[in-house]
C-alpha cells in the first residue's frame, strides 16, 4: 500500500520534473503563447523576441566574462605599494577609458539597432494588410466579452459572448469599448494587446492564417474576476465562418417536447430571463451575454468552465463557488425545473 | 591627531601653518559638544528627538518591518499561485494582499528606505552635524509612520485597498470600489508623499548649503550625487501623484468627476498623471542605489572609482531621461504612432547611462584589488541580476514587443531583476558595509554569505521562471489560472524559490540582531573607507564629527596629506552650531544654529495625520484638523532670533 | 522603555482582534433565498390568534458599503431607474425625499419590490433573488439618507435638473455671430 503510494508519488514528481525542463525547452508552444504565432503580428514579434534575446544573451555573455576577467585580473595581482595606492596608475588610466569608450559606443551601436528593428516591426503591426477588414465590435463586462458582428440589416446583427469566429486568411478590425472598467484585449498568438477603456473607443486588427482555436485573456486587472475573463478566437475557413454567421443569425428554435417546452418556461420565469437575451423569445434582458446560441459554444462563465450538461447545472447554482464576486446570482430551482431548463438550453444550438 | 589647517576660503586670508590642537582642549571640545548635543532621554526624549542619525535610524528599522511585511504578502501569493485553481486565499483577500505588497514596497519601503539611508550618511559623509531642518526631519518620519499605520490598520480591519499599486480609473474610482479601501490607499499616498518631499527637501539642502570647508561639486562622493539628484527627481515627481491622489479621493469622497466618464472626465487622465510619477519613482529606488554601488565598488576594491564625471553625469541624465518615459506604462492605450516611437527611444536611451556606469565599475574593479566581502559580493550580484533587468528593460521598450508582453508574468519578471537587482542588493551591500558605523559591529561574514547565496539562488528560482510564464501568456495580477493552461510547473518551481528567499531573509535578521551583541568591534574605520563617515567613531557621536573636517581630495580619508584630516575650529560649543558653506566650492559662509529637539513635530504629525485619516470618514476632520495645525504651526514659527545668528562667519584659525 | 512599547503594542493587537469592519464586509456567496426569513415580512402588524413576538426580519447589508453599490448597479439593470430616474423620480415616486408612501423601514422596501404596489409599482417576485432584493434596498435607503454617509455610492450627475457642465454639449460658435466690440456704434 505504502510502496505503491510511495511509487505513484514518485512517478508524479517526475512527471512534474519532467514537466518543467519540457516546458522551459519547449519555450511556449500552446494555444495562448506568445511564441506560437499564428498571425502576421504575432510573427512579427516573435522573430523581434527571438532577435532580441539572441542579443541580449551575447551582450549578457559579454558583459559578465568582463566583468569575471576583472574580478579574477585584479584579485591575482600583487598589492599596490606605491603613490597609486588609491588611483589607478596612468598605464591603467589609458586601458580603462578605452575599454569603456568602445563599450559605451558598442551599447549604443545595439540600442539603436534594437530602435530601428522594434520602430520597423512596430509600423509593420500597425498597418491593416486588407482593404476590406472584417468589423467586429467587442464590448468589456466585469467579467466576460461580448462580441457583436454589426450588420445594416437588424435581423442579421449576431451577438455572441466569449468566442470570436474569424474566418481564416483575413484581416480582423476589432471596435472595442467597455462599460464598466479598463479591460485589456489579448490574444497572444495572433496579436499584442489594445485595452479597452471606457469612454474611449478602440481599434486593434490581427489575421489568423491558420485554422484553429485559440485562447486570449484579459490582461489589465478589472475585479475579482480578471483571472477567469478569457475567450476563445475559433479561426474556420471562410465557407465555414459563412455558415457559422448565418446559422448564428437564427433565433432560438420554439421547443418542441414537453420537458423543452417546461424549460423554456423555467427560462422566462425564473430570474434568468432578467439579464439574459435568447432571440425569439420574451427574454431580451441585456446584462448577461446573449443565449440564443449558448449551446453553439465551446465554454461557459468566459472561457471558465468547458460546457457540458453538468457545468452548466453547477453554474446556474452556485456560480458564487466557481468565480466569487461574479454578477451572477446563485438560482435555486427544484431538481425537475433545472433538468427541463437544461434540456432546453442544449437546443439553442 | 587632528590639525586645523589651510583654511581653502578666501585668497587674501591665507592662514599661517596651524598649530595643533591639544589634547586637552580636544577632550574639553569632546566633553561641550557632548553636553550641548546630548539628547533627552525616556519616552518623552524618543518623541521629541531631532538628530538626523536617531530618525534615520527609527527611517531604517521601520521600513525594514514594511519590507518584512511585504515579503510575507509576497510569500502569501507564491503560496496561492503554487498551483492552478488553489483555494488558499480566494480572489478578494488576493486581490488585496498584492495591491498591499506593491504599495508597501514602493511607498514604505523603497523610497523611505533610500532616503532614510540618505538621512543617515549624508550629513555625516559631507562633515555636518545635522540636516538642515532638523524639526522637519522629525515631522517626516512621523508622517510616514502615519501612512503606515493607516495603510496597515485598516488592512487588518478588512479594509485593505483593493485596486492594485496602480488604483487605475474607474476600478478605483467610486462606482466599482465601495466602501472606504481605497480612500485608505490614496491617503496613504498623502502621508508618504509628504514624508518623502521633507526627505528631498532636507537632502538638497543640508548638500548644497552644510559641506564641509572644501568639498566642492567636484569632490562630493558619488553616493551624495545620488542622493542629491534623488531628491531633484522626488521634488518634480511627486506633485503629480499628490494631486492625482487628491483628485480621486475628491472624486470618491466629494463626488468630483474628474476621472468618470460618464460626466466628462477621462479615465486616461489618471494613467497619465499616476505614470509621470511612477516611472521616475523607479529611479528614485534605483539612483541612490547606484550611489551604494560606488561606495562599496570604492571600499572594497581601494580604487577611487573610474570616471567621476561620467558616472555623475549618466545619473543626471538618467534622471532627466526618467521623466520622459512614462508613457511607456501605457503603450496598449490609443497613443498615435509617432509617440510611441519617442518613447520607445526615450525607453531604450536609459541604457546608455546604465551601461556607462557599469563599464566604469568593472574598470575600476578591475584596476582595483577587490575583497570578498559579503558587501562586496552583493555588488556582484546585483551585476549579473541588474543587467538582466536592463537586458530585457531594453526589449521591453520597444512597441510591439511591449503590446504582447505588458501586464504579463514577463513584466514582473523584470521589474523584480530590476528592482531586486538593482535596488535591493546594493541595500544589502550598503547594510553590511556601514552596519558597522550605524551600530560600532560588524555583521557575521559568515551568515552574511548565506544570506547573499540563498538570496541569489532564491531570486533566480522565483523570478526567472516568470519570464517564460509571461511567454506563455499568463497576464499579471491574476488569484488563480486553469489547470489546462500549462502553467503550473513553473509557478510551483517559482513558489519554491521564494523559499530560499524567505531563508534568507530569516538569516538577515539573525546576523542583525546577533551580531548586534556579540559582533566584533568594528573601530572607526574597519574597511579602510575613503568617506568622511569613516572619520569620526562607530557609532558616532550625536555631534557627527568632533570638529567639521576640511575636504582635500574627492576621497578625504585616502586624500588627507599624511592620513591625517585637517579640521575647522572656531565653532561654538555650547549651542547647536554649524557651518554654511557655498553651493559650487563649499567655502565658508556663515555659522547657522540648528534647532533644538521639540515634540512640535510629534504632534503636528499626530493632528495632520488625524486630520487626513479622519477626512476619509468627515469633511470636519480637515476644517478641525485645519485649526489645530495651525496654532501647532503658529507655535513652530514663533519667531526665536537669536542675536547672533546670521552674523558673518569669523572662522578662528589654528588654536581656538 | 521595552515594557511601554510592550503595552502599546499589546494594546494595538487588542484593538485590531476586537474590531471587524461590518461595512466593508463583502460576501459573495449567500445562504440560499429559501433559508431566509422573508417570507415571515407581512403588510399588517395586527395577527389573529396569540400575540406573536415580533420575527425581527432585518436587512442583512444595512451599512455595507459593497451591498450598497451592488444595489446601485441593480438599481439600473432592473431599471428602476425607468420609473424612479436615479432616485429623483419620474413615472415612480421620487426616493431621494422624505415622503415614503409604503414606509421606510427596510421591510417596507423588501415587500414592495417583491409585491409590488398599485397604480405601477411591479411585483419582482421571483425575478430577483432574495438577497439581491435586499442590496435594493439598502441602497433605495442609502438614496433617502437613512444609510450611513460613509458607505453611501457616489452621487450620479444625471439626477441634476440641469446637465453637468463637462457633459453639456460644447457649442460651436456660429459663423454669423459678430463680436460685441466690433459693433459700430
Amino acid at each position: 500500500m505504502t510502496a505503491t503510494r510511495d511509487r505513484v508519488q514518485l512517478k508524479a514528481s517526475t512527471q512534474s520534473a519532467l514537466g518543467v525542463v519540457s516546458v522551459a525547452l519547449l519555450g511556449c508552444s500552446g494555444f495562448q503563447s506568445v511564441l506560437d504565432p499564428k498571425g502576421p503580428r504575432a510573427e512579427d514579434v516573435a522573430r523581434l523576441h527571438w532577435t532580441f534575446t539572441a542579443i541580449a544573451t551575447v551582450v549578457y555573455v559579454i558583459v559578465i566574462s568582463a566583468l569575471l576577467y576583472a574580478l579574477w585580473r585584479a584579485s591575482t595581482r600583487k598589492p599596490f605599494i606605491d603613490e597609486h595606492q588609491y588611483h589607478e596608475n596612468p598605464d591603467q588610466a589609458a586601458v580603462m577609458k578605452r575599454g569603456v569608450i568602445i563599450a559605451v559606443s558598442a551599447t549604443v551601436i545595439i540600442m539603436l539597432a534594437a530602435l530601428v528593428m522594434s520602430v520597423s516591426t512596430g509600423s509593420a503591426v500597425a498597418t491593416v494588410p486588407d482593404a476590406k477588414p472584417l468589423r467586429i465590435d467587442v464590448v468589456g463586462h466585469q467579467w466576460w466579452w461580448e462580441v457583436v458582428y454589426d450588420d445594416p440589416i437588424p435581423q442579421n446583427v449576431v451577438k455572441t459572448a466569449n468566442e470570436i469566429h474569424v474566418p481564416v486568411g483575413r484581416a480582423v478590425l476589432l471596435k472595442m469599448r467597455s462599460t464598466d472598467v479598463i479591460h485589456s484585449f489579448w490574444a497572444p498568438n495572433l496579436a499584442g494587446k489594445k485595452d479597452l477603456i471606457p469612454g474611449h473607443e478602440t481599434v486593434t486588427w490581427f489575421r489568423a492564417d491558420t485554422a484553429g482555436i485559440y485562447r486570449g485573456q484579459c490582461a489589465e486587472f478589472c475585479g475579482y474576476q480578471h483571472a477567469k475573463m478569457a475567450f476563445y478566437i475559433v479561426a474556420q475557413p471562410r465557407l465555414d465562418f459563412e455558415r457559422w454567421l448565418t446559422q448564428q443569425r437564427e433565433t432560438a428554435p420554439k421547443p418542441t417536447d414537453s420537458l423543452t417546452q417546461t424549460g423554456e418556461r423555467v427560462f422566462l420565469s425564473a430570474p434568468c430571463a432578467m439579464c439574459h437575451s435568447i432571440g425569439g423569445t420574451g427574454a431580451f434582458g441585456n446584462i448577461g451575454p446573449d443565449l440564443t446560441h449558448l449551446a453553439s459554444r465551446r465554454t461557459i462563465a468566459a472561457g471558465t468552465l468547458p460546457l457540458t450538461t453538468g457545468n452548466l447545472a453547477g453554474w446556474i447554482l452556485d456560480p458564487q463557488s466557481i468565480k466569487p464576486g461574479v454578477k451572477m446570482p446563485p438560482t435555486q430551482l427544484d431538481p425537475q425545473s433545472l433538468q427541463a431548463l437544461l434540456a432546453y438550453l442544449g437546443t439553442l444550438k | 591627531m587632528a590639525y586645523s589647517q589651510s583654511l581653502p576660503m578666501r585668497d587674501d586670508d591665507r592662514p599661517d601653518p596651524p598649530p595643533l590642537i591639544s589634547a586637552e582642549v580636544e577632550s574639553d571640545v569632546r566633553a561641550k559638544l557632548s553636553a550641548t548635543w546630548k539628547e533627552k532621554s525616556g519616552f518623552y526624549g524618543w518623541l521629541t528627538s531631532t538628530n538626523h542619525k536617531s530618525i534615520a535610524k527609527r527611517y531604517v528599522v521601520t521600513a525594514i518591518i514594511f519590507f518584512i511585511l511585504g515579503g510575507i504578502e509576497a510569500a502569501m501569493m507564491r503560496a496561492q499561485l503554487s498551483r492552478p485553481e488553489n483555494r488558499f486565499i480566494g480572489p478578494d483577500l488576493y486581490n488585496q494582499i498584492f495591491t498591499m505588497h506593491g504599495s508597501t514596497m514602493m511607498f514604505l519601503f523603497a523610497v523611505p528606505v533610500m532616503e532614510a539611508v540618505g538621512l543617515y550618511l549624508v550629513p555625516l559623509m559631507i562633515g555636518t552635524r545635522n540636516v538642515a531642518f532638523p524639526r522637519l526631519n522629525a515631522l517626516g518620519y512621523w508622517m510616514y509612520l502615519g501612512g503606515g499605520l493607516l495603510l496597515y490598520g485598516a488592512f487588518f480591519l478588512n479594509t485593505g485597498p483593493d485596486a492594485g499599486w496602480f488604483a487605475y480609473v474607474p476600478l478605483s474610482g467610486p462606482a466599482y470600489s465601495p466602501g472606504k479601501r481605497v480612500d485608505i490607499w490614496a491617503q496613504m499616498i498623502t502621508f508618504t508623499e509628504i514624508a518623502a518631499l521633507i526627505g528631498a527637501v532636507e537632502i538638497v539642502t543640508t548638500i548644497f548649503k552644510q559641506r564641509a570647508p572644501g568639498m566642492s561639486l567636484n569632490r562630493i562622493p558619488l553616493f551624495v550625487w545620488g542622493q542629491l539628484i534623488t531628491a531633484f527627481m522626488i521634488i518634480f515627481a511627486l506633485p503629480a501623484i499628490v494631486v492625482s491622489s487628491t483628485m480621486l479621493a475628491t472624486d470618491r469622497l466629494i463626488d468630483t468627476h474628474f476621472f468618470n466618464p460618464a460626466e466628462g472626465g477621462d479615465a486616461l487622465l489618471w494613467q497619465h498623471l499616476f505614470w509621470f510619477f511612477g516611472h521616475p519613482e523607479v529611479y528614485i529606488i534605483f539612483i541612490p542605489a547606484l550611489g551604494m554601488v560606488s561606495s562599496v565598488v570604492e571600499t572594497f576594491t581601494q580604487r577611487r572609482i573610474f570616471g567621476y564625471p561620467a558616472m555623475i553625469l549618466s545619473m543626471v541624465s538618467t534622471a532627466f531621461l526618467g521623466f520622459g518615459l512614462w508613457v511607456h506604462h501605457m503603450f496598449a492605450t490609443p497613443l498615435p504612432q509617432l509617440g510611441q516611437s519617442f518613447f520607445t527611444a526615450a525607453s531604450s536611451a536609459i541604457s546608455i547611462p546604465s551601461g556607462v556606469q557599469i563599464f566604469c565599475w568593472i574598470a575600476t574593479i578591475w584596476s582595483g584589488r577587490p575583497r570578498f566581502t559579503t558587501s562586496f559580493m552583493f555588488v556582484i550580484g546585483f551585476f549579473f541580476l541588474f543587467i538582466i533587468g536592463g537586458l530585457t528593460g531594453v526589449m521591453i521598450a520597444s512597441v510591439p514587443y511591449d503590446l504582447q508582453v505588458h501586464d504579463t508574468f514577463f513584466i514582473v519578471a523584470h521589474f523584480h531583476y530590476v528592482l531586486l537587482g538593482g535596488a535591493v542588493f546594493p541595500l544589502f551591500a550598503g547594510f553590511y558595509l556601514w552596519y558597522p558605523k550605524l551600530t560600532g559591529r560588524m555583521l557575521s561574514e559568515k551568515l552574511g554569505k548565506w544570506n547573499f547565496w540563498l538570496f541569489f539562488i532564491g531570486m533566480n528560482i522565483t523570478f526567472f521562471p516568470m519570464h517564460i510564464l509571461g511567454l506563455m501568456g499568463m497576464p499579471r495580477r491574476v488569484y488563480t489560472y486553469l489547470p489546462e493552461m500549462g502553467w503550473g510547473p513553473l509557478n510551483a518551481l517559482s513558489s519554491f524559490g521564494a523559499l530560499f528567499i524567505a531563508a534568507s531573509a530569516l538569516i538577515f535578521l539573525i546576523n542583525v540582531f546577533k551580531s548586534l551583541r556579540t559582533g566584533a568591534p568594528a573601530g572607526d574605520n574597519p574597511w579602510n573607507a575613503p568617506t568622511l563617515e569613516w572619520a569620526t567613531s562607530s557609532p558616532p557621536p550625536s555631534y557627527n564629527h568632533l570638529f567639521i573636517p576640511v575636504v582635500e581630495g574627492r576621497d578625504p580619508i585616502w586624500d588627507a596629506p599624511a592620513g591625517e584630516l585637517s579640521v575647522v575650529t572656531g565653532l561654538r560649543t555650547d549651542r547647536h552650531e554649524g557651518l554654511v558653506t557655498s553651493i559650487m566650492d563649499a567655502i565658508p559662509e556663515r555659522r547657522y544654529e540648528f534647532k533644538k529637539e521639540t515634540i512640535l513635530p510629534f504632534l503636528l504629525a499626530v493632528v495632520a495625520g488625524s486630520w487626513i485619516a479622519v477626512a476619509i470618514f468627515t469633511p470636519w476632520g480637515v476644517t478641525i484638523g485645519g485649526i489645530l495645525a495651525f496654532i501647532i504651526l503658529a507655535c513652530w514659527f514663533w519667531p526665536t532670533i537669536s542675536p547672533e545668528h546670521d552674523t558673518e562667519v569669523a572662522l578662528k584659525k589654528g588654536k581656538p | 522603555m521595552i515594557k511601554l512599547y510592550a503595552r502599546a503594542g499589546a494594546l494595538f493587537a487588542l484593538g485590531i482582534a476586537l474590531t471587524a469592519c461590518k461595512r466593508e464586509q463583502r460576501r459573495f456567496r449567500e445562504t440560499p433565498p429559501s433559508a431566509t426569513a422573508s417570507n415571515a415580512i407581512v403588510m399588517s402588524t395586527l395577527q389573529p390568534g396569540p400575540a406573536v413576538v415580533e420575527t425581527g426580519v432585518r436587512n442583512p447589508y444595512e451599512d455595507d458599503a459593497y451591498a450598497v453599490s451592488e444595489g446601485k448597479r441593480l438599481f439600473d439593470q432592473m431599471n428602476c431607474s425607468g420609473c424612479h430616474s436615479h432616485g429623483g423620480g419620474g413615472i415612480g415616486p421620487p426616493l431621494t425625499d422624505d415622503q415614503w408612501i409604503y414606509g421606510s423601514d427596510p421591510q417596507n422596501i423588501f415587500s414592495t419590490i417583491v409585491e409590488g404596489r398599485p397604480n405601477g409599482m411591479p411585483s419582482f417576485r421571483g425575478k430577483i433573488p432574495n438577497y439581491q432584493v435586499w442590496q435594493l434596498v439598502a441602497y433605495v435607503r442609502a438614496l433617502g439618507g437613512l444609510q450611513g454617509k460613509a458607505v453611501r455610492t457616489t452621487r450620479d450627475d444625471h439626477m441634476m435638473f440641469k446637465e453637468s457642465e463637462q457633459a453639456r454639449d460644447k457649442g460651436h460658435p456660429s459663423p454669423t455671430f459678430v463680436p460685441p466690440t466690433s459693433v459700430k456704434q
